[in-house]
């Protein structure tokens, strides 16, 4: 798995550069995000949910058998609303409250 | 490369700023108003195996449970090689740094009457996706902790077998830092990346344990000449296909049984171990009777939703494997494979040999986490206690140390490696690139996978085999040895390239001195493939005039208090 970052909405904030665990994320010249090796992404999704702009899509490598969905996160308060746009468009929303533990 | 020198004093060192080194700096701060540098290779924010989050608290003495009953598992589960008096000292802060972390934020289920809700029968649930986030915020709230992002940390500066800071360098500027300490915690994790991985194209750092923490740790004691343990008992983890993603979440969360592919429960044929599941995985599939799956089609549809949600809070690509394909856990069965093998501390017994109080074979320097050994099962709150249980060891330290040898400052020049001999080369020299880099890397993982027993030889290996592996181990080392770095990325990734390989030999050497099989699954000596109470014991090692000198210990009791 590995991520994409949409040029035209990153507002070069330099947040998803700061967390990255493997410090694969660099701001270039012109401002804006960018990842050079994508294959050395470990999947972690902490730039996503860091990403002020939704300018940061996650996604599975064909390598594994991803189908070519995308997934991006958005933050309100302590919801975490996952948004995943499957292969044929339609778009499925995962909302999870980080003081809700019900889960397994 | 230009390389500028900056030198940085403190009293107390944390290499690796994860779950830990954070942890080790909040306690250390709780008892004391000496300084503290945390050197991390990230950003404490999110670095190390926390990154994506936790699903549970894998280590926790439940109501009418003992910290002894987790000795005792934790034993069993490791076929006898464990150092009790690691495993009870951490058992007795398990609920302690549990109950400290509630009180910093991290969410845990509760029961009606008020007590944490269990999972089986040592776990809690949690909503562990913001855990790191958590820690970090408690650590930038402390004032004597200074934070340094973003430096690798290569060197140990050791003299007389004692240490007086670190040698670092900067991911992003050219900078080599000279860290002088009084005391140091190794902190770094484990290591992956040594054998192939389940996906070796495009995808290939999606593998369970973190592609960046590559065992700088260990390989710095090692050079520095620290006494390492049972490397041997590498971890490899039984995980859903492709994803790689954790399953204990699917059997002990919804109940989900292993089945083959003729629907058949197989676990109750094997040992109830944490090898013996991955073994008996392994042979249903050699004996034709793969794929092997987690029996989740028919749980209920709110268990299905939940278990997305558990999911994104700590390995998200599970989530989207199911809702890109449509195939929920309640449409298929999730399939489950091994992964390639790990060094890590946390879950087995690999890492630095220390004495009770978490200090090395190095006066002064201390291990905690996935870098320390002896003590298996640690998981993130094992971790924690570590790192409180080493603060104060290295505090105490300090204290004494300061009545009778004053002052520890570094000595330049006392380390067993010139920093310098790395820089000097991009001068002389061009860049090898990256690719040459990475070629090197996949050469390396090439060769312990079918000589060292990876994936693909189903974890075995032979004397002859391993044989082999050293010697063409010891050739690629030579030929890392000649590259070059063009900018200080660069000079990480050959510095990783570095450690792993050295970290190589250093498993082999363990391989070979461990003549029997004892923990089926993670290591299977086709040569010896039964167990023998001869080797109940520990396998050591120390890094002596370029050769692994194997040391056999005996085995050290809980109560007792092992002094080096
Ligand atoms: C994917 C995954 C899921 C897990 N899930 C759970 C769970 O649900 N429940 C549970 O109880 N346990 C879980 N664990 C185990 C637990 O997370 C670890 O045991 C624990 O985090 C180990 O702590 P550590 O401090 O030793 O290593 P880490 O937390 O990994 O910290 C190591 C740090 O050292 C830094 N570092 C490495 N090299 C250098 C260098 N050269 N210079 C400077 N810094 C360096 C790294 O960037 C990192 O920040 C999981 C582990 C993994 C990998
Ligand atoms: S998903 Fe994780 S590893 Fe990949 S780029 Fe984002 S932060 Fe880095
Ligand atoms: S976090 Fe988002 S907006 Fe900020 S730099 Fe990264 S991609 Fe751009």
């Amino acid at each position: 798995m590995s991520i994409e970052i949409r040029r035209e909405a990153c507002i070069g904030c330099g947040q998803c550069a700061d967390v990255c665990p493997g410090s694969l994320i660099l701001i270039d010249s012109g401002g804006k995000a960018v990842i050079p090796n994508p294959e050395r992404c470990w999947g972690c999704a902490s730039c996503l949910k860091e990403c002020p702009a939704l300018a940061i899509e996650f996604f599975l490598g064909e390598d594994m058998g991803g189908m070519g969905g995308r997934m991006r996160v958005r933050r309100e308060n302590s919801l975490l609303h996952w948004d995943i746009t499957k292969p044929d468009g339609s778009l499925e929303t995962i909302t999870i409250d980080s003081r809700d533990s019900g889960m397994y | 490369m230009k390389l500028r020198v900056e030198s940085v004093f403190t009293d107390f060192l944390i290499v690796g700023g994860g779950a830990a080194g954070c942890y080790a700096a909040l306690s250390f701060c709780e008892r004391s108003d000496k300084s503290v540098l945390i050197a991390e290779k990230a950003h404490i924010k999110r670095s190390g195996c926390l990154a994506a989050g936790v699903n549970a608290l894998n280590a926790y003495i439940l109501p009418g449970g003992t910290p002894r009953d987790y000795v005792d598992y934790a034993r069993r589960d490791a076929g006898g090689i464990v150092r009790g008096d690691l495993l009870i000292t951490m058992s007795e802060g398990l609920n302690r740094v549990t109950r400290k972390m509630e009180r910093l934020g991290l969410t845990i289920l509760k029961n009606p009457d008020g007590g944490y809700a269990a999972r089986g029968k040592r776990n809690l649930k949690i909503n562990g996706e913001n855990i790191k986030p958590i820690l970090a915020g408690a650590v930038s709230k402390e004032p004597r902790i200074t934070v340094l992002n973003r430096v690798c940390v290569f060197e140990y500066i050791v003299g007389d077998n004692r240490i007086y800071g670190a040698y670092a360098v900067g991911i992003d500027k050219p900078v080599l830092y000279i860290i002088s300490a009084k005391a140091v915690l190794c902190a770094t994790g484990g290591a992956a990346g040594l054998y192939k991985p389940n996906n070796p194209g495009f995808s290939r750092h999606k593998m369970w344990y973190p592609p960046f923490n590559t065992g700088a740790g260990y390989a710095m004691g090692i050079r520095a000449g620290a006494e390492m343990t049972t490397l041997e008992m590498r971890f490899i983890a039984l995980r859903c296909k492709d994803t790689i993603a954790p399953t204990g979440t699917l059997a002990q969360g919804v109940g989900a049984k292993q089945i083959n592919a003729l629907g058949d429960e197989y676990e109750q044929k094997y040992d109830l171990t944490t090898s013996g599941r991955l073994h008996g995985t392994v042979a249903e599939n050699l004996e034709g009777r793969g794929p092997c799956c987690l029996r989740t089609v028919g749980i209920s549809r709110r268990q299905d939703i939940d278990l997305q949600k558990a999911y994104l809070n700590m390995a998200p690509g599970q989530t989207l494997r199911w809702i890109e394909s449509g195939n929920t856990p309640s449409a298929r069965n999730v399939e489950i494979d091994g992964t390639e093998p790990y060094i890590t501390g946390g879950h087995t017994a690999s890492g630095y040999w220390v004495n009770t109080g978490r200090e090395t074979t190095i006066k002064g320097l201390f291990a905690a986490g996935d870098a320390a050994g002896g003590c298996p099962q640690k998981y993130v709150t094992g971790a924690f206690a570590e790192g409180e249980i080493a603060a104060l060891a290295a505090l105490k330290y300090m204290d004494d140390g300061q009545k009778t040898a004053g002052s520890a400052r570094a000595r330049q020049g006392a380390s067993s490696l010139d920093p310098f001999k790395f820089f000097s080369r991009g001068a002389e020299r061009s860049s090898a690139g990256l690719g040459e880099i990475d070629r090197l890397e996949e050469e390396m993982q090439s060769i312990m996978d079918e000589h060292a027993g990876g994936i693909s030889r189903h974890y075995r290996y032979s004397e002859a085999s391993l044989k082999t592996a050293d010697e063409k181990i010891r050739a690629l080392s030579e030929r890392a040895d000649l590259l070059t770095a063009g900018n200080t990325r660069e000079l990480v990734y050959i510095f990783e390239l570095t450690e792993r390989l050295l970290l190589c030999r250093a498993l082999i050497a363990h391989l070979a001195a461990r003549r029997e099989t004892r923990w089926r699954g993670f290591a299977e000596n086709t040569d010896y493939p039964d167990a023998d109470g001869a080797f109940l014991k520990y396998i050591n090692s120390r890094f002596e005039d370029d050769e692994f000198r194997i040391i056999f210990r005996g085995l050290v009791a809980e109560g007792e208090v092992y002094e080096h």
